[in-house]
């Protein structure tokens, strides 16, 4: 489980380059996004895209709308042939209704008016800044057929039974492997004792062999050997309970299960969601701050479920997501529509304990040090359960401070003392260490 | 040689067929040791194959493994919020403004909450209508923590809910049958409060409000009242006086409600060559007579003919009596001053008479002193003995119907408590507004569960359109109504006590401010409330001015007060200590240990007596073997009204032929029993009479103090104390006065400031900040609120009685009292220098010893002195104390071994070690032994734990929390944003703390300032704490 030590370096080096790459990658897709975007309208005519669609819906209707289950507004798919089979409502009414719902609730359409009352009187967001094209798009994601649920819960278990063959076949193979071995020792010792037999039966005299002094004697009886090997031994016990006794108190690794099982890895790896969207107070405050609930349900009052895909990865982790999103409604008092008021506030283990006589600021370190979550943290947005990434001890603390160069540009608070103390220092960057950063009252007070 | 004797060791053996002499033979006992039966079980015993080895390899193992286990770290848990409030971030403290008011202390003031728990008390600095926060006020955000209030309605001594309590009272108080309703409270200057009073009058009819102060101003609002029509207090502003003449008066402490320091010490640091004259004529040593030019030790009785006298010479009104020809000069030569002074003069007394405190009002006015403001009335005192008086009566007759109190505790503080006690059982409804099980409301029948300032709304005016604005800054931790909600709910008022207020103030008193901003503030200053009376006492007060010549011509206040001065015998002044004060904060444990600043003794009251009395009635102080200080007991007893056990500390400067008492110990009810401390000097303050007649019993056993300081004077050691007069200072060159030591080095006096008789390097400190922390003797008043502010901050703890007597106190700042063994400390020093000879040295060093009968006084406060060059840090084994760049000496705890080394080694004495666990310990059951008093503490600084030394950091964790506040904000730190607690907590400016590479800052003009010297500064520690010589105007004008 715990890592050496030496490697911590590298590897934070390593992800802070994946982090860039990763946001590269994703600026360069979403500059083809937009190129493609521009040319498909002028190419494509009134026929919708499904994929385009999907993207327009992701971001302008999946607030409200699901496409197979009622949410704050009702279910999508296939609703403009719906509409017009059920409502004789055409692909103007639909439009008209999009762009600006409240005007024809106003002007006393039917079914306009009823489809209002049904909803609590809430009328839907008008999106005028949607073109036909951009309508027939959507229109046209909500009209592809609903995919097989084989991939979500059939998919899943044939994976896992998958995986189970495939745990079978690795044993059988083990299983073989030790029976052919077992059986050639076998065969060994009978063809040594056959040979044996014949050697008797032709009274061939096997020469015995000098009985030399056993090997544990010599070494008892070689004084300097002992010695040696005492020292050695004592050196190798000494480094390995020094090596024990210092690393009691240090949870590195340290990766409790949680009550609700949070993934990082979807929230801040799959969903990019930035680290102080939930920790907001690492600005400001000493603590990043475990989040409030009601930051959680800034977005899961809309999202009660993962997508299928998603779904089937937890599968590998043996995590159902949604029962999991159950949990939080649970916590939280949200019955789908609604706070009740009767909150279970979440009870989660801690996993990073600094203790009591060190003063560690969030702030000071994210807000004015410019350090990346990750640089401490590990690699958070690849953990599917979050666990102690580094020592936490004083000395991985100092290691940092010795080499990271304070940020000064465009801070009036570093201006004069910077210019002083490069002078006197004679370097052009300052790291922690010069400014004072190593002095015990810094930290214990 | 042999010998046939036989030796017997009992007469047991003589006999020879002694069964008993056989057993003993072979055995060590006579009868059989029932082992087996103690350890149980004797077949499987028996039976049992654990040897002793195994039994030893058992416990060996399992010690191994539970040592190991326990190498594990806990399972911490979090909880955050469900829905987080906005205002609060985990680790950001939030200040509200709001308003301590207790009936005896009230501030404006900022409370610092972290995770919404209050943990200090600053000052409010824009609303300086009551002067700033004391020690008292400091110290109640702890009294929020009090494991012991109550903690829901209570009837017959077991919990009710607020529904029974309601609905029982308000039958109770219908079913009257017209008997009278009455309120008995503390001073509550309350508009909002008032106003609900009187509709409680107009529903229920027959309404009696009584006010009642446990220490009574009586005198004083009687005598205003008279002259002014309303009940108050006449204003006044120290700061607009130059010439100040105190008879008894101790304004520096709770003299007429307290506040009037920070103004007073505004004139005491000489400026342009000038500075306040303060005469000071008193029986106890207070703390206004510590901090005057000059004290003249006088008895009550004294003083009262001292008053007329001074009226008498000021106005050229002849007053009858004579008083001893040094009183008498001293008294004209003040009398000379004040007249010089003219409206720059002003007079002030404590004497608890009408005459007296008219003579008052009266001389002020002749003077027309611009200090004297009776058109500003202080109204929070507001009681009035008569009507107590008539109230007790009253209830003993049985005419009283119901008697409702509110924050006063009658049978503690009252002189005559049993004849209250009686009359109160005659009433049929008693109810107790109350935060404590006390005396009063354990013997009422109900006790309303009360909440602390801090959960409360509140308005108050302190001084005539001064407001000031209570909001709570805590949900009630218990279930807790305030007196004004339950009388709303009487009155069947609608709405919240918050919406009353705002209704109230947006009525009559806001004039279209905004009320948000009132409570924002907390603060308001407005039109005057009670115009009608205003304008009346304007009249007056004009009237006087233009003719006061003939309001005067009469003087009958004097010539009455002159007469009714009897001779009497030994005469005792109940005075308040700066700790307790009127001892409704007994359970207090920081103001428990807070040592008084005069005799530097806590968790103790005393009787105070002079020396020489001491020797006519056979007193002693002494000092035993291990330092603590045991002093005689007597019995006092006023009236036929004994109080025994009283302990004696003989008082320098008390004046002879009187004593002295605190109020405010010896409560019992609702106290642990650490806090059961001293004797209740109440039953002797007979119809409240602060003064009177004693007469007093040595009795046998020895009492046994706890003091902080032990050695009282400075046995003429210059180099602590500088001190100078104003006359000196204007006149002279610095050197006269405040020299720098010099060392020899080749045979040249060398100044021990430079470097060249250093034996250190000088590191260089110019970057970056460097913090330097200016105390200036002359505007230290001594009052403490900075020590209960470091408690408060730092998280001091509280080791009890005991442990203070073995000088094991952990307060990081001291204010040490020092008294002058001649009649001025320039005195004791030129004797010490004469000193010559083994003889000589022996005599005069004992009598440099002993304080003055009236010596001066001065106060210093010591912290750690953060030196530049620490004798501490050197000696640390294990380097646990290292200095900053900033200047700070920093202490790491998880450091330090506990050597004791650095305690050793540091010549200022303020390094203090950790005898004990103080945290979570049964044996030190104080704040925080218990999960409701360890929620003061400030989460940015470590409880320290056993075997640990601490000391004043110069509160790096604010000074951090600065410098990254101006990180984040990215910009550079304005002069005055540097703060330590202490200095934030001294309102009186004598504490000055910032950055001296600041070059515009007010600490590096203060360190280039003449006045400054280091503490010890010929052995060359080079502080970042320095003090301003204290300056003492002994001018005659």
């Amino acid at each position: 489980m715990k890592k050496p030590y030496q490697s911590l370096e590298d590897n934070s080096t390593y992800n802070m380059k994946q982090v860039i790459y990763r946001s590269l990658t994703t600026k360069i897709s979403r500059l083809c996004f937009v190129l493609l975007l521009t040319f498909s309208t002028s190419l494509m005519a009134q026929e919708g895209d499904p994929v385009k669609g999907k993207s327009l819906y992701n971001s302008n209707c999946a607030a409200c709308h699901r496409l197979d289950k009622p949410m704050t507004g009702p279910a999508l798919r296939n609703i403009e042939a719906r509409l017009a089979d059920e409502q004789g409502l055409d692909r103007e009414w639909l439009n008209a209704w999009i762009r600006n719902s409240s005007a024809l609730v106003k002007a006393g359409d039917a079914y306009a008016v009823k489809t209002f009352n049904d909803h609590n009187g809430v009328p839907m967001t008008p999106f005028p800044q949607l073109s036909d094209q951009d309508i027939s798009d959507i229109l046209a994601y909500t009209a592809e057929p609903k995919p097989e649920p084989v991939a979500a819960a059939g998919g899943g278990a044939q994976e896992s039974a998958g995986q189970d063959q495939g745990g079978i076949s690795n044993d059988l193979i083990l299983g073989a492997l030790v029976l052919m071995f077992g059986l050639l020792a076998m065969a060994l010792i009978v063809v040594r004792k056959t040979l044996d037999r014949f050697a008797e039966a032709k009274g061939i005299e096997i020469p015995e062999e000098d009985k030399k002094l056993p090997l544990w004697k010599a070494f008892a009886q070689n004084q300097f050997l002992i010695i040696v090997t005492t020292i050695i031994f004592l050196l190798a016990s000494g480094y390995f309970v020094y090596g024990y006794f210092m690393q009691v108190g240090v949870d590195q690794g340290y990766e409790p299960v949680q009550p609700i099982h949070y993934s990082h890895r979807i929230h801040a790896g799959d969903n990019g969601i930035d680290c102080k969207y939930c920790h907001s107070s690492a600005r400001v405050s000493k603590t990043s701050g475990i989040p409030s609930l009601n930051v959680c349900m800034n977005c899961h009052m809309s999202i009660s479920e993962v997508a299928p895909e998603t779904l089937a990865e937890g599968q590998e982790y043996g995590v159902d997501y949604n029962a999991e999103i159950q949990k939080l409604y649970d916590a939280v008092g949200w019955d789908g529509t609604g706070y009740t008021g009767e909150a279970k506030p979440v009870k989660w283990v801690r996993i990073h304990n600094l203790p009591d006589f060190a003063y560690f600021n969030h702030s000071q370190h994210v807000e004015v040090g410019g350090i990346e979550c990750q640089t401490c943290h590990g690699p958070v947005e690849e953990m599917e359960v979050m666990k102690q990434h580094e020592t936490l001890t004083m000395g991985w603390c100092i290691n940092c401070h010795r080499e990271t160069e304070v940020k000064v540009k465009d801070n009036a608070y570093y201006t004069k003392i910077h210019e002083e103390l490069s002078k006197k220092y004679g370097v052009e960057k300052l790291t922690v260490a010069q400014m004072g950063g190593l002095e015990c009252g810094k930290c214990h007070y | 040689m042999s010998s046939n004797k036989k030796y017997w060791k009992s007469v047991e053996e003589l006999n020879e067929n002694s069964s008993i002499v056989e057993a003993l033979q072979q055995n060590e006992f006579v009868e059989e040791i029932p082992t087996d039966e103690f350890l149980g079980d004797k077949e499987s015993l028996e039976s049992s194959s654990t040897t002793r080895r195994d039994f030893l390899k058992y416990v060996g193992f399992s010690t191994a493994a539970a040592s190991l286990a326990a190498c594990e770290g806990p399972v911490i848990k979090s909880i955050p919020y469900i829905v987080q409030p906005t205002e609060i971030v985990p680790g950001v403290a939030n200040y509200y403004a709001t308003t301590i008011a207790d009936g005896y202390d009230f501030a404006s003031i900022l409370v610092k909450t972290r995770e919404g728990r209050p943990i200090k008390i600053e000052n409010n600095t824009d609303a300086a209508t009551n002067g700033v926060a004391n020690a008292r006020v400091n110290a109640s955000v702890l009294g929020l923590y009090d494991n012991l209030r109550v903690k829901s309605p209570m009837k017959g001594g077991s919990s009710i809910s607020w529904d029974t309590f309601m609905s029982e009272t308000t039958t109770k108080l219908k079913g009257l049958n017209g008997k009278p309703i009455v309120f008995l409270t503390q001073s509550m200057p309350s508009p909002s409060t008032n106003k609900l009073i009187a509709e409680f009058k107009t529903k229920y009819g027959n309404v009696n409000h009584v006010t009642y102060d446990a220490i009574s101003e009586s005198a004083a609002l009687d005598a205003y009242q008279a002259k002014y029509g309303s009940r108050g207090l006449a204003n006044y502003d120290f700061s607009k006086a130059m010439t100040i003449v105190s008879v008894g008066a101790d304004f520096l402490g709770d003299w007429q409600g307290g506040g009037f320091d920070s103004a007073y010490t505004k004139n005491r640091v000489p400026a342009n060559g000038k500075m306040s004259r303060h005469i000071q004529f008193e029986s106890n040593m207070s703390l206004t007579g510590a901090n005057a030019d000059k004290r003249w030790p006088i008895t009550p009785s004294e003083q009262k003919l001292a008053l007329a006298k001074l009226y008498s010479y000021v106005t050229g009104v002849a007053i009858p009596g004579t008083l001893p020809e040094a009183l008498d000069k001293a008294v004209n030569a003040a009398a000379k001053e004040l007249s010089a002074a003219g409206s720059n003069g002003v007079v002030v007394s404590g004497i608890q008479d009408v005459n007296a405190q008219t003579t008052v009002l009266e001389i002020n006015e002749h003077l027309r002193s611009k200090a004297f403001d009776p058109k500003t009335t202080i109204k929070t005192r507001q009681g009035s003995d008569k009507a107590v008086t008539q109230l007790v009566a009253d209830m003993k007759a049985g005419k009283v119907g119901a008697v409702i109190m509110n924050g006063v505790n009658p049978l503690y503080t009252l002189p005559n408590a049993a004849d209250f006690k009686e009359g109160l059982s005659k009433t049929d409804l008693s109810i107790a507004f109350s935060m404590k099980e006390d005396e009063t409301s354990t013997e009422c029948q109900y006790i309303a569960a009360a909440p602390h300032s801090l959960e409360s709304w509140g308005d108050y005016e302190f001084k005539s359109g001064h407001y000031s604005m209570m909001q709570p800054t805590i949900r009630p931790l218990f279930d807790t109504k305030q007196f004004q909600e339950v009388l709303m709910a009487w009155t069947e008022t609608s709405g919240s006590y918050r919406d009353y207020i705002k209704s109230v103030w947006t009525n009559g008193i806001l004039n279209g401010s905004s009320f948000n901003k009132a409570v924002q503030d907390g603060f308001f200053v407005g039109a005057k409330s009670d115009n009608v009376v205003e304008n009346a006492a304007d009249a007056t007060v004009e009237e006087a001015n233009e003719e006061a010549a003939t309001v005067l011509t009469g003087g009958t206040a004097a010539r009455a007060l002159a007469s009714s001065v009897k001779a009497g015998g030994l005469e005792l002044s109940l005075y308040t200590k700066t700790g307790l004060g009127d001892g409704q904060q007994a359970n207090n444990p920081w103001l428990q240990e807070f040592p008084d600043p005069i005799t530097r003794t806590s968790w103790d009251n005393y009787l105070t007596v002079s020396k020489a009395d001491a020797k006519d009635l056979g007193l002693i102080n002494k000092n035993v073997a291990n330092g603590g200080l045991n002093g005689s007991y007597v019995d006092v007893t006023v009236n036929g009204v004994t109080v025994p056990n009283v302990p004696v500390i003989i008082q320098p400067g008390q004046a002879k032929g009187s004593v002295g008492m605190a109020f405010g110990y010896g409560r019992k009810a609702g106290l642990k029993e650490e806090m059961q401390t001293g004797v209740n000097a109440y039953p002797l303050y007979q119809n409240f009479n602060a003064v009177q007649n004693v007469s007093i019993k040595k009795v046998a056993g020895e009492h046994e103090f706890a003091c902080i300081q032990l050695h009282n004077t400075l046995m003429g050691r210059g180099d602590i104390i500088k001190e100078t007069t104003l006359e000196v200072f204007n006149t002279k060159d610095k050197k006269h006065w405040n020299s720098v030591p010099q060392v020899s080095l080749n045979h040249i006096e060398t100044p021990v400031t430079s470097p060249d008789v250093d034996l250190w390097d000088e590191f260089d400190r110019s970057v970056g900040h460097h913090f330097n922390l200016s105390i200036d003797l002359n505007a230290c008043t001594g009052c403490g609120a900075c020590v209960i502010a470091c408690h408060a901050e730092n998280n001091v703890p509280v080791v009890g009685k005991s442990e203070v007597r073995r000088s094991r106190d952990m307060h990081w700042l001291r204010i040490d009292r020092y008294y002058s063994s001649e009649d001025s400390f320039t005195e004791d020093i030129a004797k010490k220098e004469g000193i010559s000879g083994l003889g000589s040295s022996l005599s005069e060093f004992a009598e440099l010893e002993d304080p003055a009968d009236s010596p001066q006084v001065v106060f210093q406060p010591v912290m750690c002195q953060h030196c530049n060059h620490a004798p501490c840090e050197t000696v640390c084994p294990v380097a646990a104390t290292a200095h900053g760049r900033q200047g700070q000496n920093h202490m790491t705890y998880n450091r330090c071994v506990g050597t004791r080394y650095c305690a050793n080694n540091c010549p200022y004495k303020v390094r203090r070690f950790n005898w004990f666990q103080y945290s979570q310990n049964d044996e030190f059951d104080y704040f925080m032994n218990d999960d409701l008093g360890r929620m003061v503490l400030n989460p940015d600084v470590t409880v320290r734990s056993r075997g640990v030394m601490e000391k004043c950091s110069m509160c790096i964790q604010k000074t951090q929390k600065t410098i990254l506040d101006a990180k984040r904000e990215g910009r550079e730190i304005k002069d005055g944003e540097f703060q330590t607690a202490c200095s934030a907590a001294c309102g009186n400016g004598a504490m000055v703390f910032g950055d001296i590479n600041d070059k515009e800052s007010k600490v590096t003009e203060l360190k280039e300032d003449d006045r400054m010297y280091h503490l010890l500064e010929y052995i060359g520690t080079k502080p970042n704490v320095f003090y301003q010589t204290k300056v003492r105007n002994t001018s005659k004008a």
